[in-house]
């Protein structure tokens, strides 16, 4: 399992960069992680990443579009806006959580 | 994988009108820009009832001609074909069906439909179809991009995989 450091702090992760262990993600961390995709992070940002949070601790599993539209109430557009090239993977991995597994 | 084995766009043709016809398409162009991948979708034939407003929510899993139909569900006894033409049939296994695609988040077509065009997925018909079905641009969903023949398809398609379903 490969250690990386971001943002000065090193965690271990799998061989896509998905924390293998959530306690050691922080906000703190989230920022340099979304600092790797391109991505500064910003209220709306924030929003997401607490949608996911929420319903992974719900769930155990990160939701996919439909979830994040029905439940989080976030617009399809806006996941793409926010979070381009492939929205729920990114929002995932900046969020601290494994790979997606649902096919939608 | 290099960036340069990395699949960049796909164009995917949904040609039969049943419900098992229409989904994989959707399912693959919406999987794609989940991907970051560019998606196009082509509509044609019996597909076009896919995007067709008054039909695309109402679309059914063929019963007959269907080898695979088992029942009462995926592991039970295979349907002979005489009792898959009862009427109700078609309309009972879609049912089920829809019930467990709704389990798993899959949306209803019209949703999905809105939810690959939001994403960004370009929604094309084939003008050979529109015209031999005598439809309007009305007849269409709002995320309906163009009514386009197959020689713009090709160009859209450029730098493309073509998926045919």
């Amino acid at each position: 399992m490969p250690d990386t450091t971001i943002n000065g702090i090193t965690v271990s992760v799998d061989a896509d960069g998905y924390l293998t262990d959530h306690s050691q993600w922080s906000r703190e961390l989230a920022e340099g992680l979304a600092a790797a995709e391109g991505i500064t992070l910003t209220d709306a940002h924030w929003k997401i990443l607490d949608f996911i949070a929420a319903d992974y601790a719900e769930k155990s599993a990160v939701p996919g579009m439909r979830r994040m539209n029905k439940v989080g109430g976030i617009p399809t557009k806006e996941l793409y806006a926010l979070f381009p090239d492939g929205p729920i993977k990114k929002a995932a991995k900046i969020a601290g959580f494994p790979k997606p597994t649902s096919c939608v | 994988m290099s960036d340069n084995d990395k699949i960049k766009k796909v164009s995917i043709i949904i040609s039969r009108g049943s419900l098992e016809g229409v989904y994989p398409g959707l399912i693959m162009a919406n999987g794609a820009r989940m991907e970051g991948i560019e998606a196009n979708l082509f509509f044609t034939f019996f597909g076009l009832y896919g995007i067709l407003k008054k039909y695309m929510n109402d679309l059914k899993i063929a019963t007959v001609g269907n080898p695979s139909m088992r029942i009462p569900d995926a592991k039970g006894f295979s349907m002979p074909t005489l009792l898959g033409a009862l009427p109700g049939m078609s309309a009972f296994a879609t049912h089920m069906m829809n019930k467990e695609m709704e389990k798993i988040d899959i949306p209803p077509v019209g949703e999905f439909i809105e939810m690959i065009s939001d994403a960004g997925g370009k929604i094309y018909a084939c003008k050979a179809t529109v015209d031999m079905f005598h439809l309007k641009d009305d007849d269409f969903c709002p995320q309906m991009d163009g009514v386009i023949t197959v020689g713009e398809f090709y160009e859209q398609a450029a730098g493309s995989q073509i998926i045919f379903t």
